[in-house]
């Protein structure tokens, strides 16, 4: 198993406008590996789709690199100019889907005309013939209406929109694809129609690995094989899908798991409560574990000591209580 | 006179506790004409008992917001009949009388960010509720009420009363929202997708302050979503709408243990539960 990305100690920040640091990703490692779906969840502003921008090399001002590595099978990432950056690796080595892209699809145009832009632009020598050609092969070998290619996107449904997307996103068969918040937005029905397609695409080894970022924990369960929790920042904990869901460690990650409300039948015998207070404002976040002022175990080390991570079967956890 | 008062004591004697608060016959809604025509809700009926919790569940597109606003009255029905605590409303049109309406059926939207004005204080926002009660209150009594509100929603009422609405975060604003219901109590609550556009670690509490309601005020609420582990957690019915009609109906635990109708099979089989892995 060889790795496809390994990312050490990632920092990024914002800029405001009065020279303060907002630290949105703030000490982030991961490591992808072939054949991999890796799960990022977390509530809004914990920093997972910034984390998702830096990922995918796509991020510029007023977020910037405070620090940190990343390699790309033996290349550093962060070295690249940005002629090898578009030429070799967006697209071709990694993928990103933005959050709400369904909705970013140029609305006069057919699908079919934005796969020939994104293929004429990369590959200069393909004939609008052959991009074709490789547009219903796609089309049929991810079993896809065959009415997506000559459709303009005001014509197609939210989750139709969204297949489009991920069909225009992977054409040049990215080793790694990033879907952030991918169905969010989408009826259950939609969403697993989606969830299988990017299952299916995994499948036909048209990519070689997948991150997957959502604020929906039960989701992650169905379909990725390790799962990172993050919080204000960072990850606190990162490990099995099955044992994070089933049983988790970190105060946050249980708390989480606790809200969820799915329909079985333990729910209705039981009060869900939410996590009381908010998470900290990330320009000035609490110095010790970012998670103990609404934490439930937290004692007074928890205020000055930055929890290391712990080894626990496989799987790390930022807490010394867990 | 004398007419007008016994008329109003006929209505109060024909609406009795047991019975339906509010009831709906063959209630249809046809947006379009000719060749364009949708129909949004096609032909529903239901009755929900005072002090229920019922959800209407549906996709989007289903019908079910455009059946919620029939029920505020922000909309008329094509056909069909709404009747509140044994009255016929379908066609209310009178100003004084909506407003009467809107007295007793209040709701909760989804969008925290566009339900309110963003320029006004909290203040102002809770004060206005005051124009459709028809209880006289003074200006002291009133500061008094909203404060009591606002605590009971969980804010702080001396670090927020005087903030404008585009101070607030998504949650505040959401529990704003229901401070509003706390005011003017209405008798039915519809709550369109209350929690949607809000994180996990606070949608249950949301929730709670909502279901508190009913334990406090005997409050009827009518969920609108799309999410069924919301719908199953908080509600005593379901009704489970497809393309404008009203597929199944039934007790919560009914509905989601042994579901009938292939729709409704279908639509639990996608929510990813825990207990059983999707196969893909």
């Amino acid at each position: 198993m060889s790795e496809l990305l390994i990312a050490k100690d990632i920092k990024a920040y914002y800029k405001t406008f009065d020279g303060q640091e907002i630290k949105a990703v703030d000490g982030v490692s991961i490591t992808l590996n072939e054949n991999e779906v890796l799960g990022i969840a977390g509530e809004s502003g914990c920093g997972k789709s910034t984390l998702a921008s830096v990922l995918s090399l796509l991020f510029r001002p007023p977020l910037y690199l405070k620090g940190g590595e990343m390699w790309l099978g033996g290349v550093d990432a962060f070295k690249l100019t940005k002629e090898e950056l578009r030429k070799n690796i967006r697209g071709k080595y990694i993928s990103l889907i933005p959050q709400g892209a369904m909705n970013s699809l140029n609305p006069t145009r057919k699908v079919k005309q934005m796969i020939i832009d994104v293929l004429k632009e990369h590959n200069p020598n393909m004939t609008t013939s052959e991009i074709l050609d490789l547009a219903k092969e796609r089309v049929e070998a991810l079993s896809l209406p065959p009415r997506i290619l000559e459709s303009y996107p005001h014509q197609l449904s939210g989750g139709m929109k969204q297949r489009a997307v991920i069909l225009i996103s992977t054409l040049l068969n990215p080793k790694i694809l990033i879907a952030d918040e991918p169905t969010s937005a989408l009826d259950v029905s939609s969403q697993k129609i989606v969830i299988k397609l990017l299952v299916g695409l995994l499948e036909k080894s048209i990519i070689k690995s997948i991150i997957f970022i959502t604020h929906e924990l039960p989701l992650l369960r169905h379909f990725t094989d390790r799962i990172a929790v993050m919080y204000a920042g960072k990850i606190v904990e990162i490990g099995k899908a099955e044992d994070i869901i089933f049983n988790p460690l970190h105060p946050y990650t249980k708390a989480l798991m606790s809200t969820m409300l799915v329909p079985e039948p333990y729910i209705k015998k039981m009060k869900i409560e939410g996590i009381p207070g908010l998470p900290p404002n990330l320009k000035d976040p609490p110095k010790g574990c970012r998670f103990y002022p609404r934490c439930s175990q937290a004692t007074e080390d928890c205020k000055f000591d930055e929890p290391k991570p712990k080894e626990w079967d496989g799987r790390l956890v930022w807490c010394e209580k867990a | 006179m004398v007419r007008e008062s016994l008329k109003e004591v006929q209505q109060k004697t024909i609406f009795e506790e047991d019975q339906p608060i509010i009831r709906v016959e063959n209630l249809t809604r046809i947006f379009g004409s000719g060749r364009n025509t949708v129909v949004a809700v096609n032909n529903v009926s239901f009755s929900i008992k005072k002090g229920e919790i019922v959800s209407i569940i549906g996709e989007s597109g289903s019908g079910k917001t455009t059946l919620a606003r029939l029920l505020l009255k922000l909309d008329y029905p094509t056909s069909g009949k709404i009747i509140f605590k044994g009255q016929d409303i379908t066609f209310v049109k009178k100003r004084s009388e909506l407003l009467k309406h809107w007295r007793q059926v209040q709701a909760v939207f989804q969008d925290p960010f566009s339900s309110f004005n963003d320029f006004f204080s909290v203040y102002r926002i809770l004060n206005n509720t005051y124009k459709i009660q028809d209880r006289n209150v003074g200006e002291e009594e009133r500061k008094k009420e909203i404060i009591e509100a606002l605590e009971q929603v969980g804010l702080n009422p001396a670090d927020i009363l005087y903030k404008k609405i585009y101070e607030l975060s998504g949650g505040q604003r959401q529990r704003l929202m229901i401070a509003r219901i706390l005011l003017i109590k209405p008798e039915i609550l519809i709550a369109d997708e209350p929690t949607s556009m809000i994180d996990a670690s606070l949608r249950a509490s949301i929730l709670n302050l909502i279901l508190d309601l009913r334990q406090r005020f005997k409050m009827t609420i009518i969920f609108i979503t799309h999410d069924i582990g919301l719908a199953y957690y908080t509600s005593d019915r379901l009704l489970i709408m497809n393309k404008g009609r009203i597929v199944e109906e039934g007790n919560a635990d009914e509905i989601i243990l042994s579901p009938k109708d292939p729709y409704t099979k279908k639509l639990l089989e996608d929510v990813p539960v825990i207990t059983k892995k999707w196969e893909l």
